[in-house]
């Protein structure tokens, strides 16, 4: 990288191409009645995920006369679902979200997410659209549907919904991934990892290749199944060595969601982590009744990466972090 | 000693793994969308010269090595230590066999060589890129023949044993890459 700093990184082909994205997505959203919304990037809440970090700050001019902690918004989905809990109404947001991580060939900390909720969708028709829509993005001609479970019986015959610890570590130590002395891996921890190592590589290279049906253990805000609740109604896309996008079946029960945010905090606990607030506004949305629905969220800066075969994401990027 | 976190691995920086010091070859930052982020790291051990595949947990530190290339001349071997000499202060550091390893047959007076040390110590010997050996023993060629039909086995000065084309003879000086064991050329007299 021999630019100036000053300098963007980003051709002015690149930011031409993203120009023509966001048109794109606006266009397509309005032509299916998707109300585009603008919820705040920074809040009072944030997520309890035990591997997501956010941006926090402080503000002291709060009328409360404290100085309060707001966080800067990992994604719009809390905010989303209030609208949504309001208004009953499908809502769309493109906009910037932020992660306290490091960077690298497909991270940056702060990016383009666009996210979108479908209100009577499941998570089937959801990938539907979202396959209607990369189509048109990527220029593909289609998309390829896996289960998470197919897909670690394809590649590892390995059952990831009924496999003991041990039987996932067999695996797991058969695969040679060489971890440093620091690295404290578990049950979910082993499938992330020979997910990344061994089947990633593997799919979507062609075609976006859709994975749903995620272990209930990696729910997150994802419904379980009705028919087999060992599997959460989650879902991923990847294509070409990227994760674009992460969608839900939505929870809708306030007291499950909290119990699933006490239950992170507690396991933020035992990876030393410091506990997260939980978002009070966002579970009495949930209580006040959040219709039946389908939400994903998609990483733009990817979907551009993909579109000029860009080699890493400051080439979509006008400022990257180091230069911002 | 310093410590370094993953997050600024890159190419080049070199840190302790097994007690050994090893150099970063490719540095790649992983997030799955909701699990562990992790560094895939590809390492070069520099005292057996072994490459792998690491994962680290990201945010975690490791030690650094201290390690330092330096250019030196070759002096002279004793028979158990190679001798180096630094031309712009004139010390002298002896490296091992160890050290040395394959390399030795590489090695000409007043050539310059990489030496790369660790704690001090030589760990590991470069031989320049290209050097340029006398051949003591070759069969000799058949007349008439020009380069390039397989060659013939060639005994440098050193012992290195290097193809050649089949018009070399014994007694001239060659041109050998080090890198990859090949001959290149005649020497420019």
């Amino acid at each position: 990288m021999s630019k100036p700093l000053w300098q963007p990184t980003a051709s002015l082909q690149a930011l031409q191409a993203r120009a023509n994205l966001y048109q794109q997505i606006r266009q397509f959203f309005a032509s299916r009645n998707v109300l585009e919304v603008d919820t705040p990037t920074l809040s009072h809440g944030t997520v309890t995920d035990v591997h997501l970090d956010a941006f926090s700050c402080e503000f002291k001019y709060s009328s409360t006369g404290k100085t309060e902690t707001l966080y800067l918004q990992t994604s719009p989905e809390f905010a989303l679902k209030r609208l949504l809990a309001t208004y009953k109404t499908c809502v769309y947001q493109l906009g910037k979200a932020y992660r306290h991580e490091g960077h690298g060939r497909w991270h940056n900390p702060e990016f383009t997410m666009l996210e979108w909720y479908r209100i009577g969708f499941d998570h089937h028709q959801l990938m539907q659209e979202v396959s209607e829509l990369l189509q048109l993005a990527l220029d593909v001609s289609e998309t390829e549907m896996l289960s998470y479970q197919q897909a670690f019986l394809k590649h590892l015959a390995l059952d990831p919904l009924t496999a003991t610890t041990a039987e996932v570590a067999t695996v797991f130590n058969r695969c040679n991934i060489d971890l440093s002395d620091g690295y404290p891996i578990d049950h979910d921890g082993m499938l992330q990892l020979l997910f990344s190592y061994e089947i990633e590589p593997n799919i979507g290279q062609q075609v976006p290749c859709f994975i749903y049906g995620y272990p209930a253990s990696q729910a997150s805000l994802a419904q379980l199944n009705k028919q087999d609740p060992r599997t959460a109604d989650r879902f991923e896309v990847y294509f070409k060595g990227a994760e674009l996008a992460n969608g839900f079946h939505e929870l809708q029960s306030a007291p499950e969601q909290r119990r699933r945010f006490e239950h992170d905090n507690r396991l933020r606990e035992t990876f030393r982590l410091p506990e997260k607030p939980i978002d009070e506004h966002f579970l009495a949305a949930l209580d006040a009744g959040l219709p039946a629905c389908s939400g994903v969220a998609l990483g733009v800066d990817r979907i551009l990466m993909l579109k000029l075969g860009a080699q890493h994401i400051e080439d979509v990027i006008a400022f990257p972090v180091n230069r911002a | 000693m310093a410590f370094f976190s993953t997050n600024e691995f890159k190419s080049g920086l070199k840190i302790m793994l097994d007690g050994e010091p090893c150099n970063i070859l490719e540095n790649e930052y992983v997030k799955p969308g909701k699990g562990q982020a992790f560094n895939r790291v590809k390492i070069r051990k520099l005292i057996s010269g072994k490459v792998l595949e690491k994962t680290f947990r990201s945010g975690e530190s490791v030690e650094g090595a201290d390690v330092l290339d330096t250019d030196l001349a070759y002096l002279y071997t004793d028979g158990e230590f190679y001798h180096f000499m630094n031309n712009d202060t004139f010390e002298q550091i002896a490296a091992d066999q160890k050290a040395v390893g394959d390399n030795v047959k590489w090695l000409v007076e007043n050539d310059m060589c990489t030496i790369t040390l660790w704690n001090g110590t030589p760990i590991t010997v470069t031989p320049p890129n290209f050097v340029e050996l006398e051949i003591t023993e070759t069969d000799p060629g058949l007349k008439g023949d020009t380069a390039g039909t397989g060659g013939k086995p060639a005994t440098l000065s050193t012992g290195a044993v290097v193809r050649v084309p089949l018009f070399i003879q014994t007694g001239e000086v060659i041109k050998v890459d080090t890198r990859s064991g090949e001959y290149v050329s005649r020497a420019q007299k």
